[in-house]
This record gives structure tokens, sequence and C-alpha cells, in this order.
């Protein structure tokens, strides 16, 4: 064992003379491994295998401009199968067996609570790139996809002004499990602070993948015939999206009559359905595939020649990576090590370019900045953006509209290092 | 740093747009339509919505092919002259056509020119006014489709407009149509007492969705509050009483799609006794051979795209029997009589199915279009009927006395009947039992890639598709009683009204729950499901 270290130095040396020292130090020390740990077989497989490509091309991309800390980047893809307890299995395997610097990965909120004490026990860093329910801040997770403040409020108060065609009347549809549930709870409690009276408020859950949305369109139809402009707000998830919107065409109801605005459909979702009769519908994200920026347009460029695949799409969890993968790096940079703790404290205040022209920075509660942005869907599957909030959004991981989640803040910088902080008790701990 | 440059300058930028637009003379005064058009690319939503209005309000004959086109996307402002201009898709390219003179102004290449943005608000605006300028058309149904818009906006401008178009009207249904949007406008344009309550005499008498949406904001007006309140709870008894059917349509409708999936799982579970859980993975095939035959069809021949399906159906049902076969020779007639281990490995199987189709198809969801003729719905009374459904609901049903043709008539039928009751003296009469359970288990294989062209054209064509279905395959199966193909089919009608009687009052979540629940307590009273078989079979 020393006596090939000790050759390697030897080599080291000698190549030193004669090239850059970012080689010798690649030499010395391995290439830098980065775990994905996305699902690329199961029901999750059709949202994840985008985000492991991803991953691969900002990995590729970064090794072109020389690594990082003059040292090789190595992807590590694991797949965790749509499977909760696999994905803490993958997480701890990534950790220690293959040594990753840090893990980008996971989609759904069940997956990321499973992975969470992996992380904490072995202190890892998690870069977690989709929209989700907030309430949570960790120490080891950087949320860089949208807490519900950058995503459904905006959305809902576009709908309620005049150019989103002054909403009265709500149908908050989703999907039965967390994340919907927390959302709606979040928009019912705003909805209502907005003077929105409880009966012009309708919730509606349904099974995963379900299929058959007979019942519930008609009921919406109903409900939209009040003589108040009607809105259905939805947190319907993957599969089941494509017979809800199938059954709004096949049933006349269109975006003009009553909107539909989504969290969870985007570019993606909708290659895989016939656009034509669902022009007008909105999507909420903080990325769209059409707009127009060249940072946009060049990450599009670079995505089709990787993929070879010129129609492939981009879509929002994508750009989430691509702004976390950048912060990792300058936060990488800035405390001139992996390791996770200086990683950690370096990172906060970091900003990376985000896709649509502006710069998102890496807040204290390990939440990002954000545009917001309302798109309506185009015959070509494609987004059309109508509105978007003037500046840029700060992520809140406590909810300001739920009474238990108002009081609690996160900072996770010295001397507070706390992720639920409860201003009210002064003390660390959250709401009880 | 853009964000931080871009804030401060903003009040000064709109400051100094409202004075140049003080300045220009055209804002003052009332605009001609040539100069209004050529202002429809400008600014934002809420400027094309004042034009928009400016242009419906001159009566310009032109304006309503204008609209349309500003619908449908084809209106364009030139880049190089901001020319607004009316792009016409053809064989070789769009050309472009101006849209004030409709002079044709020759080929318009890609990116040459910039659409005109319309949002759903413009283009609710635009519907409503192309209404209001089409009441007169000599096409009947562009008249009814007129009228329903201009019932929806309700505007009180229109009215004159419907007072000329129903002196001029002679079709009884349109002048009914014409009627009920002037009782909307009448409403909302505060007219005297006497007449409000003919409108909502007029809007009762139709008494639909439509109509309640149109007397639901009068409801408070004090001197015709009665009249609204009894009209309304008019159409509300009407449309209980039609809720009633729809629920029972909708139960038929999720029944065929029950019964259709769970088919093919009644003879290969029913009648040979194998538990099958890669059934769902054969429909998922059958449904990814649609797609197929749709790529197919969509690169080297558009015109046959309406056949598609009934192309699609030989092929599914050919791939997935032919699949259904191989599973059967190749795993599971080592395992009979070894329900455990068939189970395991046709779980096995179908995990590598989905794999496998996922490696090649890709893991995203594919578009299968629907043919024109199973697009839309139709409307009986109050009832929606989605054409896709009814005809769901047909394909349905053929195929089950299809099949029961098969069992009943045919020899193979009666072979395969002897084999599953009696095999040693099915094969002491000559009959090659392994070859007819190899055909059995492909005919209910089939039969799953059939169900699959059909699913394909509600649901998701993924490669998860199958797992969704296969548990109310089997609930279905094991509720109706294995073995029995009646018992498919009112398993699967059963199961559908229940569940979408339940759904309006317990949630999607609940309904599902407690009919598996009322499965669970059934099948401990008759663990033979609605119709056992009886006789020495049943012993077997």
């Amino acid at each position: 064992m020393l006596g090939r270290r000790e050759f390697l130095k030897m080599g080291a040396a000698g190549t030193a003379l004669l090239s850059a020292p970012s080689i010798l130090r690649a030499a010395t020390d391995g290439p830098i491994k980065v775990g994905v740990l996305h699902s690329l077989s199961g029901t999750m497989a059709i949202s994840e295998t985008t985000l492991k490509d991803v991953m691969l091309m900002l990995v590729e991309e970064q090794n072109k401009k020389g690594g990082l800390l003059g040292r090789e980047l190595q992807p590590v893809v694991v797949d965790p199968a749509s499977d909760w307890p696999l994905f803490a299995e993958k997480a701890r395997e990534l950790i220690e067996k293959d040594r990753v610097a840090a893990v980008f990965g996971c989609w759904t909120s069940v997956s990321r609570k499973s992975v969470l004490p992996v992380f904490k026990e072995l202190n890892n860093l998690l870069f977690y790139p989709v929209q989700y329910e907030g309430e949570e801040s960790e120490r080891n997770v950087f949320y860089t996809g949208a807490a519900p403040n950058q995503q459904a409020i905006p959305a809902v108060d576009y709908l309620m002004s005049e150019d989103g065609g002054g909403v009265e009347r709500w149908v908050l549809a989703g999907t039965d499990y967390v994340y919907p549930r927390t959302t709606n709870k979040i928009l019912e409690a705003y909805l209502k602070s907005k003077g929105v009276a409880p009966e012009d408020i309708m919730v509606n859950y349904t099974p995963f993948g379900h299929s058959d949305w007979q019942t519930i369109v008609s009921d919406i139809k109903a409900f939209g015939s009040a003589g108040k402009k009607t809105a259905v707000v939805s947190t319907i998830n993957g599969d089941a999206n494509v017979p809800f919107y199938k059954e709004l065409a096949n049933q006349g109801i269109s975006a003009e009559d009553i909107p539909v605005v989504a969290f969870s459909v985007g570019e993606e979702e909708l290659a895989g359905l016939d656009a034509a009769p669902l022009v007008g519908h909105l999507a909420a994200w903080n990325y769209f595939m059409s707009v127009d920026t060249p940072e946009n347009a060049d990450f599009i460029a670079k995505w089709h020649a990787f993929t070879g695949d010129p129609n492939r799409v981009t879509n929002d969890p994508m750009e989430a990576h691509y702004i976390g993968f950048n912060m990792w790096v300058k936060a990488v940079e800035k405390a001139g090590t992996t390791d996770p703790d200086a990683v950690i404290d370096a990172i906060v205040g970091v900003s990376a370019p985000n896709l649509t022209g502006g710069c998102s920075t890496m807040m204290p509660n390990h939440h990002v900045t954000k545009p917001v942005l309302v798109g309506e869907i185009q015959e070509n599957g494609q987004f059309d953006v109508v509105w978007e909030t003037p500046g840029l959004v700060v992520g809140d991981a406590w909810s300001d509209y739920l009474p238990d989640s108002a009081k609690l803040i996160s900072d996770w910088r010295a001397p507070m290092s706390c992720g639920n902080f409860n201003v009210e008790l002064g003390r660390c701990g959250g709401a009880g | 740093m853009k964000n931080v440059l871009a804030l401060p300058l903003r009040p000064y930028l709109a400051a100094l747009l409202t004075a140049l637009a003080l300045m220009m003379p055209s804002a003052s005064r009332a605009a001609g339509f040539e100069e209004l058009v050529a202002r429809l690319p400008e600014g934002g939503y809420s400027d094309r919505a004042q034009t928009i209005d400016a242009i419906a309000r001159t009566g310009d004959p032109r304006a309503a092919q204008l609209f349309e086109a500003l619908l449908e996307g084809r209106l364009h402002a030139r880049k190089a002259d901001g020319r607004v201009v009316i792009l016409v898709e053809g064989a070789a390219g769009a050309t472009a056509i101006d849209a004030l003179s409709g002079e044709s102004l020759g080929e318009a290449p890609a990116r040459s020119t910039e659409r005109i943005k319309v949002n759903n608000r413009l283009r609710g605006m635009l519907r409503s006014a192309i209404g209001a300028l089409s009441l007169t058309s000599p096409d009947r149904e562009t008249r009814l489709r007129a009228a329903q818009s201009v019932l929806k906006s309700g505007d009180p401008a229109d009215i004159e407009a419907l007072d000329a178009a129903l002196s001029a009207e002679s079709d009884r249904e349109v002048a009914a149509a014409l009627a009920e949007a002037r009782a909307a406008a009448i409403l909302n344009a505060k007219a005297p007492v006497a007449e409000r309550r003919a409108a909502v005499a007029i809007l009762a008498a139709r008494g639909d969705a439509a109509a309640q949406a149109a007397l639901a904001p009068h409801a408070s007006d004090p001197a015709i509050v009665a009249e609204v309140a009894a009209a309304l709870a008019r159409i509300e008894r009407t449309q209980r009483m039609w809720g009633v059917a729809q629920n029972v349509w909708y139960g038929l409708s999720l029944g065929s799609v029950l019964m259709l999936a769970a088919i093919g799982l009644a003879i290969t579970f029913g009648v040979m006794g194998v538990i099958n859980m890669a059934h769902g993975e054969l429909v998922m095939l059958g449904a990814y051979t649609t797609f197929a035959v749709q790529e197919a069809i969509r690169g080297s021949a558009p015109w046959l795209f309406d056949f598609s399906l009934l192309i699609a159906a030989p092929l599914a049902m050919l791939v997935a029997g032919g699949v259904g076969i191989a599973i059967e020779r190749g795993i599971v007639r080592h395992l009979y009589g070894r329900p455990l281990e068939t189970l395991l490995a046709t779980w096995g199987v179908s995990l590598i199915l989905q794999q496998a189709v996922r490696t090649i198809f890709g893991p995203n969801n594919r578009e299968v279009g629907n043919p024109s003729w199973m697009s839309g719905a139709f409307e009986i009374g109050q009832m929606t009927v989605t054409w896709s459904r009814l005809w769901i609901l047909i394909f349905a049903l053929a195929v089950f006395f299809a099949l029961l043709l098969v069992l009943r008539r045919s020899f193979f039928g009666l072979q395969m009947r002897a084999v599953t009751q009696d095999r040693p003296m099915a094969a002491e009469m000559g009959i090659d039992t392994g070859r007819v359970d190899a055909l059995t288990f492909g005919l209910g294989a089939g039969i799953a890639g059939l169900a699959g062209v059909a699913l394909s054209q509600i649901d998701n064509v993924s490669p998860n598709l199958g797992q969704s279905y296969i548990v109310d395959s089997f609930m279905v199966v094991v509720f109706g009683g294995a073995g029995n193909l009646w018992g498919a089919l009112a398993g699967g009608f059963g199961l559908g009204v229940v569940n979408k009687f339940l759904e309006p009052w317990t949630g999607a979540v609940l309904g599902k729950i407690l009919v598996l629940a009322f499965i669970i307590l059934f099948i401990q009273k008759r663990p033979r499901g609605l119709f056992a078989l009886r006789g020495r079979a049943a012993e077997a």
C-alpha cells in the first residue's frame, strides 16, 4: 500500500513538471464522486429517469471545464426502483460504500422522508429538485424545487387577478397523499384569508393512478355552473393526469369555462397527450422550456446534443438540478473541500444563474430564491408564459398560512443553526 | 445584477410610456378598423383586450375572420415591418395573407413572423365576440354555436344583434337558443322588471347548467328574487333526476372497462386456475401495439388514422396472445398445481415485461390519439355521453359475446371445456391437452391485448398501465365467480355501478375502500362468487 502511494507521488511529481497543477491533484486524490439517486424502474421512472440523464450531462459539462478543485467528477448512479425503503438503502450504499461527496435525488416526498435519517446519521448532502409541500428544513437537505409559496400561492393570485379571469370559486383537486393534502390545507387557509367563502371551495381527493374521472369531472362542471368564475387547482399526481385531462376535453370543459392550474404537469407529462383540447389550461412552475433566454437556449441545445434526441423536452425539476448542482460546485470551490460540514456552511448565500435570466441564491433555510411563472398550455405541448412574479420569491420552509407553522423560522447559519425555531417560545424544536 | 438595475427603472419607464401614449393622437379619438388591427401586436394582454373590444365595436365585417385567426393562433405580426398577417398552412409551408386586405403576401418562412398571443380571458372575449358577429351566419350549426357562446357571456351589448337575428331566424331550435341568449343578456342589462321576469321564465324552461349559470348571479335581485329562486330549485330538481341516470351510465362505463380488463383473466384464472400476475402487462402490450400501429400510420398513411384501432385490434390480440403462449409454454406449464410458484413466477414476468417496454419505448407516456369517431361527447337530455366510453362499452360487450360463442359453439371451445373439466378423460379421448392449455392461455392473453387497445383511448400508455388494472381484474373475477364468463360480466358491471354511486357520497378514495371491504364480506358469505360453478368441475 505504502509502496504504491510512494510510486504515485513520484509519478505525480513527474507530471507536475510537465502539466498544470490541477492534474497533479487529480492524480493524487482520484475523482470526486457524485451520487444520483433517481428511480430508473417502477412507477416513478416516468419522471425520474430524465433527472438522472440531466445529472450525467451536468457532471460531464463540469468535467469539460476542468472538474472541481482540479479533480474529475464521477457520477455514481443507483436505481431505488420507486421503492421507498430501497431509497434509504441505496442512499446508505452511496454514502458508505461509494463515499460520494453529495447526492442529487428523490422525487416523491415519501422517498425524501425515507432517506432523511440516513443523511442525518452519515452527515452527507442531499439536493432535492422537486416542488414539494414545505413544512420541512433539514441541515443536510437543500430544497432546490419550489416551496408552496413559490408555486401554489402565486398561481392562485394570478387566477384571482383580472388577467387570470377573476376567479371566485375554487376546486382543489389532488391525489391522496402528503403533498396535495398539505398544499391544499395551505391554499384553503390562504383563500379564506382572501375572503373566499367556505361554500365556494370544493376539495376532492382521488387515489394514486385514478383513471375513471367521469364523476369528478361532472361534479366540477356542476360546481362551476353557479354563476361565479370557477377554476380548478390541481395537485393531481403523475399518471392520473392524462385520463383527467382527457375526460375534461371529452366533456367539453374548455380552459375559458373552467381553467385548471396544475402544479405537477409539465412539458414531460404533456408529451403523452394530444394538447390541442387543453389549450389555455395552466401550470405554475419556476421554469418553462419556452422561456426565451440565452441561458435556456444553450441548456436546451446541450440537452439535445447529450441525449441525441432533438425532441426531448426540458422541465422544471431539471432546472432545479441545474441550479442545485452549480450551487454545490460553487460552495465546494468556496470551501476548498467537499467535506459536508464545510459545504453546508459555505453554500448559504451562494448564487447560481437559473435558466430564466436571473440568479438564484441559497437562503439560510436551505431553500432557494426563484421567479414564479404561470404558463398556458399551447397546441404543441409547450407553455406560453402569461404571468410572472416581478422579482424572485424566497422559498418559505414554514407556511405563514398554517397557524402552527407561522411561528416557525429556519436558519442554518451559526449561531441559530435550527430548522424549526419557534419565535414565540424562543427556542428550537418546532410548534410544540 | 439585471434585476437590481431593472427595478428602479420601471416607474420611469412606465411614466415615459404613458406620456408617449398621451401624445399619440390615435389613442384619444375613435380609431378605425385598420388602425386598431395594426395596434393588436402591441402591449400586454390588457391592452390587447381593449383593442379587441374596440374592434368588436367597429362592427366591421372583417372582424369575425380576424378574431377566428387570432383565436386559433394564426394571426401573426411580421418581424420585418410589423404588418399583421394571417398564416395559412399549406403543404409546402405557411403563406401569409394580409389581415386587412386579404391579399396574398407569399411564403412566410418560420421565425419571420411572431404569433400574436392570447390568454384565457382574451379567448373568452374572442369567442363571445365571434358569437355576436356570426349570429346571422348562413350556416345553421354556426348560428347555434354563436347563440350558445352569447348565452355564456350574457353581454347586454349584444341585445340589438340578438333581436335582429331573432327576427330573421326561421329554424326553431336556433330561435330558441337565441331567445335564451337574449334572456341572459336582458337579466344582466337590468331591463324593466316585467322583461326580466319573462327572461327568468325562458331560462327556467331551458333548465340546464348553462341556464343555472346565467340565473345564479341574480338570486339576490330583489325585484325577481322569488322567480329566480323557484327557477333554480326547478333546475336543481331536474338535474338531480338526470344525475341518477348519469351515474348509472358512468357505472356501466366503468363496469365495461373493468369487465374488459378482467375477461381475459376470467379465462386464464377462472377457467384454467392459473394465477397470472402478468395479466396487466399483457393489457399494456396491447396498448403499446396500438401506439406502434398509430405511429406507423402517422408516418406513412395518415389518411388511415380513423381506422387505426381496427387495424390495431387484431395485431394487439396476436402480440399479447403470442407472448401469453410463450409464458405458458416457457414457465406456467412447469408449475401447474403449484399456485404459489406460479404467482411468483408470473409476477417476475410482469416486472420483466414492464422493464422491457420501458427500455424499448422509454419510461414516458406515449400519445395514442382518439380517432375522430371516438372524440367528444353528445347529450341525451342533460346527460353527457362521451363517444369513447360508448364505443368501449359496445366493444366490451362484443368481445364478451364473441368469446362466449367461441367457448360454447366452436370445436376449440369444446376441447377447452373438456380439458378443464376432466383432464385425464380428455387426454384419453385423444385431445392434445398441452396444446389446448397453451391455446387457452393464449386466448386469455389475446383478449387482454384487446382490452389494451380500448384502454389506450382513456388511460395513459405507459409501462405502468397494467399495474393499475391487475387488482381490479382479480376483484371482478373473484366477485363474479371464477370459471364463469357471465360472472365477469355481472361482476364488472355490478362493481362499476356500485363504485359510481358510492363515489359522490364518500369520495373516490373511501369509495374504493368500501367496495373492497364489501367484496371481502361477500366472499365470506359466498366463497365461490356470484356465479358459482356446480358439479364435478367445482370440486377439482
